[in-house]
């Protein structure tokens, strides 16, 4: 019996995502990642006496934007406050953050796991300030002759999506942080890059008894940043707690790190050691209200969410599949809309899409956006097929020229000769020259065993080089071979 | 007249009629710190180069025949908590003992774009925390009526410098009476402007829902001039207002016939020096002659305002605090094991005992379990500190009542004792809690020390006080005199 059939899981994550705008959240510093260190900082976010923080209208902006993609309500007034705490990465020594009063509360997110729909509730979502890089000489700060701290990153902005725990299994986790994710790219609200840190999970997790009501008691496991460590921390996290149950003995609430390389969760402290960090009201800021114009301004700038776009992706006739591949990268299905515009048929595109064009951007190691070939030459491409100006197969071959050269295919096909021979007029003496040289085939063909075409057709296009129409030259062998 | 006696609107008319270069009136100035400072210590910087190099740009301006403002030349000195570009600022702390700031606060700004002339920072109590500048990381500041005496705090150096003559305006800061109590124990004038007037940018803080810049000075119309040119909208403080700046100096030279004087008898209460009193009881008499209406009136919730002042000042101030940790900049102790402890012995060791006192109870107020009963109540209390002085309002244009209960007490008389020192703001922590503007006027002396009285005003509404000051001002002599340091010379 596995552990899922004896216990079930309850599960809740804290999402941190960074905003995606040009200048931090209190100063004019740039947010840019990988400057050299220590000079994306000012008297502001370094924490120099007497310097005050400014909020950045920007970051309550992307803030709305993303409660609104998240289905929440917006605080007419909502404020910040302080979280007190000493770390070396936190020039202030605090973080100015939301705390009984954030911008957004009360949202959900719909997933889809094997047809089912399911919301999970967003609790909450609250700005605040990122801190600092610590770079030590050893492995940890404690285990370190010296540390040095890289302010570049203290003071972007964060936004923490706290959920309800309404997630019960691993697939639902793992869908509900890939929409997640997908709406914030959507919205442009991060870019959600897990290699640089700018989103990161807080997973809580618990069991109980099958048809218990009471939730057990949870660890939190921090600072998680790819979808697979949240799977495998999750598994690690159900085994471990099921083994304790088990043996009748309690797990105890705690926060834990998930150790990357040996697979394990670690303890960083229990309950009793849990901070207090005396959070009280922002004195150098004033509360943020937030009028319904300001909120409906915002609105306005909301583009299509993954959802809905999967949904129209379906009405073009899309399969579930089809669509949720294409959606499941906004520059994906931003390529797919765009080839749309100038080629209808939307089932043959995703064919494409998925298919060749994947596996050539792919096998060149480039993303969407860098891609040599773009949505209207595919849909160019695409076009001149349907047309029956080259084959399907001749297709291919372009397509790859395309992602070589970056050409357009009518230029590719002109200049390679690769044109489809439909002229009946050419394909008559080819075919002719076809049966004279096949009696055999003739022969089986005229007895009956119709088949026997195939090879013939197969003939003429191996005599053209490919080029042949083959419906015509079908066409023309029947013709032919019924005439004698 | 000394030179060194006169008003701002006097030095500006002896410069633009170059009777005297900015640059004389400066070594003028710098002579007199020279002379007498050793005594009063009121400067922990004398800033010599940049005076005297500032001076010569005005007198280029003055020779070119160019307009100079009401404050250009005119040379003055700032509370060591105002952060100055490239000049040390120390907030009086071992903490920031070689800390140059890579920026100027913006009130500082201001000035220096106003053309005045830097002569050095002042001595304070450690971040701004005490009443009688004794608190200071470095020596005490002594008061110049009497040098066995305290010259308040925590902007005792601002205060002592503009009473010894040794600057013609100072700024200071006030989180809970830090520039009136001095300015009432050294007998000049000073103003805690409106919460949000001037920005407190660059204003090392100490509890920043309480602290404002004001300006000190010897007259009424000195310190009006100088709050124009500090006051205003700052956007790189989210508490400065948007308002539109007025001219004070209208507020001068008017009667006051009809204006209507609350007198709320709460700060009448036991505490207050006999001696104050009848001081007190003369001023509002003079008033009265003047034509002012003068009526007893209550501010029910007086009581509760030094236990919440000492609540979310000190709240706010072990938050403020917290970036003194030895990693960016500041005093770094030596031989520390590991982080934790590069923290506690840098804190420990560059903290004075009050610093430590107030951050050790502003932690507490804040912590789990207290936050609801401390913070939170003494937040509530606040709000009803605010009623108070709105519904005094709907009765009264200003306030008064006595700056601080008792005159310059001795060097060493209370500082073993923090309660009684906390007690010396009794009349000025309410002030600050509701935000609105305050000023200090010398109102009379008790056995030769001076006297202040407190007015008190409606938000923005410094011009009021101005009024009833200046009246009052020139009805008597009380700020004509000068201690026996200055008449005589230093001992």
């Amino acid at each position: 019996m596995s552990i899922l059939d004896r216990y079930e899981m309850v599960c809740g994550v804290e999402t941190h995502v960074e905003l995606a705008t040009k200048t931090k959240i209190f100063c004019n510093c740039s947010t840019e990642f990988g400057g050299e260190q220590n000079t994306h900082v000012c008297p502001v976010c370094m924490a120099l006496p007497g310097a005050l923080p400014v909020l950045n209208r920007d970051v309550v902006n992307l803030a709305i934007k993303a409660g609104l993609a998240l289905n929440c309500e917006i605080a007419e007034f909502s404020k910040f406050d302080r979280k007190n705490y000493f770390y070396p990465d936190s020039p202030k020594n605090y973080q100015i953050s939301q705390f009984d009063l954030p911008i957004c509360k009360s949202g959900w997110v719909e997933i889809e796991i094997e047809g089912e729909k399911k919301k999970i509730g967003i609790t909450r979502a609250h700005m605040e300030d990122d801190a600092g890089k610590l770079v030590h000489s050893g492995e940890t700060i404690s285990t370190s002759n010296e540390s040095s701290v890289d302010y570049n990153r203290t003071g972007v902005p964060l936004l923490e999506i706290v959920s309800e725990p309404d997630m019960r299994s691993i697939p639902e986790v793992l869908a509900f942080l890939e929409e997640l994710v997908k709406i914030m790219q959507y919205t442009e609200v991060s870019d959600c890059r897990m290699e640089q840190g700018s989103v990161r999970f807080d997973i809580n997790v618990s069991l109980r008894p099958r048809g218990q009501k009471e939730f057990g008691t949870r660890t939190e496991s921090k600072n998680l940043n790819s979808f697979s460590s949240v799977r495998r921390c999750l598994e690690y996290e159900i085994s471990r707690q099921a083994e304790l149950l088990d043996d009748g003995e309690e797990v105890i609430q705690e926060t834990l790190t998930w150790d990357e390389g040996r697979g394990i969760t670690l303890s960083l402290r229990s309950k009793e050691e849990a901070h207090d960090y005396r959070y009280f009201p922002e004195p150098d800021l004033p509360p943020l209200i937030i009028d319904r114009e300001w909120v409906e301004n915002v609105r306005k700038t909301l583009p299509e969410l993954p959802a809905a776009r999967r949904e129209r992706l379906k009405s073009l006739d899309l399969s579930d599949y089809d669509a949720g591949v294409i959606t499941s990268d906004k520059a994906l299905s931003d390529f797919f809309d765009e080839a749309l515009k100038g080629y209808t048929d939307a089932k043959n595109l995703a064919n494409w899409i998925m298919g060749e064009y994947t596996r050539l951007l792919n096998a060149q190691g480039l993303s969407v956006e860098e891609s040599p070939v773009k949505p209207l030459q595919l849909a160019a491409l695409l076009g001149l097929i349907d047309k029956g100006a080259i084959s399907g197969k001749i297709g291919k071959a372009v397509i790859e020229e395309m992602f070589a050269s970056g050409k357009d295919p009518d230029v590719i096909i002109q200049e390679k000769g690769l044109a489809q021979i439909s002229d009946e007029g050419a394909l008559l003496k080819i075919v002719d020259d076809v049966i004279a040289k096949n009696p055999q085939s003739v022969e089986d063909y005229k007895a009956g065993k119709k088949q026997a075409i195939g090879f013939l057709v197969g003939q003429t296009m191996k005599a053209t080089k490919g080029q042949a129409n083959p419906g015509v030259v079908n066409n023309l062998l029947r013709e032919r071979l019924d005439q004698q | 007249m000394e030179i060194t006696s006169q008003s701002i609107g006097e030095l500006h008319e002896l410069l633009v009629t170059k009777r005297i270069s900015a640059v004389e009136l400066a070594q003028t100035m710098l002579q007199r710190i020279k002379h007498i400072d050793p005594e009063v210590q009121a400067f922990l910087q004398v800033t010599e180069d940049v005076a005297l190099g500032r001076a010569a740009q005005v007198d280029e301006k003055i020779a070119r025949g160019e307009e100079i403002g009401a404050l250009e030349g005119i040379p003055m000195a700032l509370k060591d908590n105002l952060c100055t570009e490239g000049i040390r600022t120390t907030c009086s702390s071992k903490m920031l003992e070689n800390f140059v700031p890579p920026y100027s606060a913006t009130a500082v700004e201001k000035l220096k774009s106003a053309g005045a002339i830097l002569l050095g920072k002042l001595n304070m109590d450690e971040f701004a925390m005490g009443s009688s500048t004794e608190n200071s990381g470095f020596f005490a500041t002594h008061n110049p009526w009497d040098l066995e005496r305290v010259p308040g705090g925590s902007s005792g150096g601002s205060a002592a410098a503009v009473a010894a003559e040794e600057a013609v305006y100072t700024l200071g800061s006030d989180t809970g009476g830090s520039i009136r109590q001095p300015s009432s124990f050294c007998g000049v004038v000073g103003l805690k402007p409106t919460y949000g007037a001037v920005s407190r940018y660059g204003l090392i803080a100490y509890a920043s829902s309480l602290d404002q810049i004001g300006p000190i000075t010897k007259t009424v119309e000195d310190n009006a001039r100088v709050l124009r040119e500090i006051v205003g909208h700052d956007h790189r403080d989210s508490t400065s207002v948007p308002f539109e700046i007025p001219n004070y100096a209208e507020f001068l030279n008017k009667d006051i016939k009809g204006l209507r004087i609350g007198v709320p008898k709460e700060y009448f209460a036991k505490g207050l020096d006999e001696g104050v009193k009848t001081v007190l009881h003369e001023a509002l008499a003079t008033l009265e002659g003047l034509g002012a209406i003068v009526e007893e009136c209550s501010l029910p919730h007086t009581e509760y305002a030094m236990p919440a002042y000492y609540l979310i000042a000190t709240a706010e101030a072990s938050s403020n605090l917290a970036r003194y940790d030895g990693v960016r900049y500041g005093y770094r102790a030596e031989n520390t094991e590991d982080v934790l402890s590069l923290f506690k012995k840098t804190r420990s060791e560059a903290f004075g005992s009050e610093v430590k006192a107030r951050i050790m109870l502003g932690t507490y107020a804040l912590s789990a379990g207290y936050y609801d009963a401390y913070y939170l109540k003494a937040q509530k209390v606040r709000t009803l500190i605010q009623n108070d002085f709105n519904q005094a309002f709907d009765r009264f244009d200003v306030l008064l009542s006595p700056t601080a209960p008792t005159t310059a007490f001795k060097i060493g008389e209370k500082s073993g004792d923090p309660l009684t020192m906390y007690l010396s703001d009794v009349c000025t922590v309410p002030i600050n809690l509701a935000g609105i503007p305050s000023l200090s006027l010398p109102a009379g002396f008790v056995d030769g020390m001076p006297v202040g009285m407190q007015l008190m005003g409606r938000p923005f509404a410094e011009g009021t006080l101005y009024r009833v000051a200046h009246a009052f001002e020139q009805n008597t002599d009380f700020h004509t005199r000068k201690p026996s340091l200055i008449k005589g010379g230093a001992r």
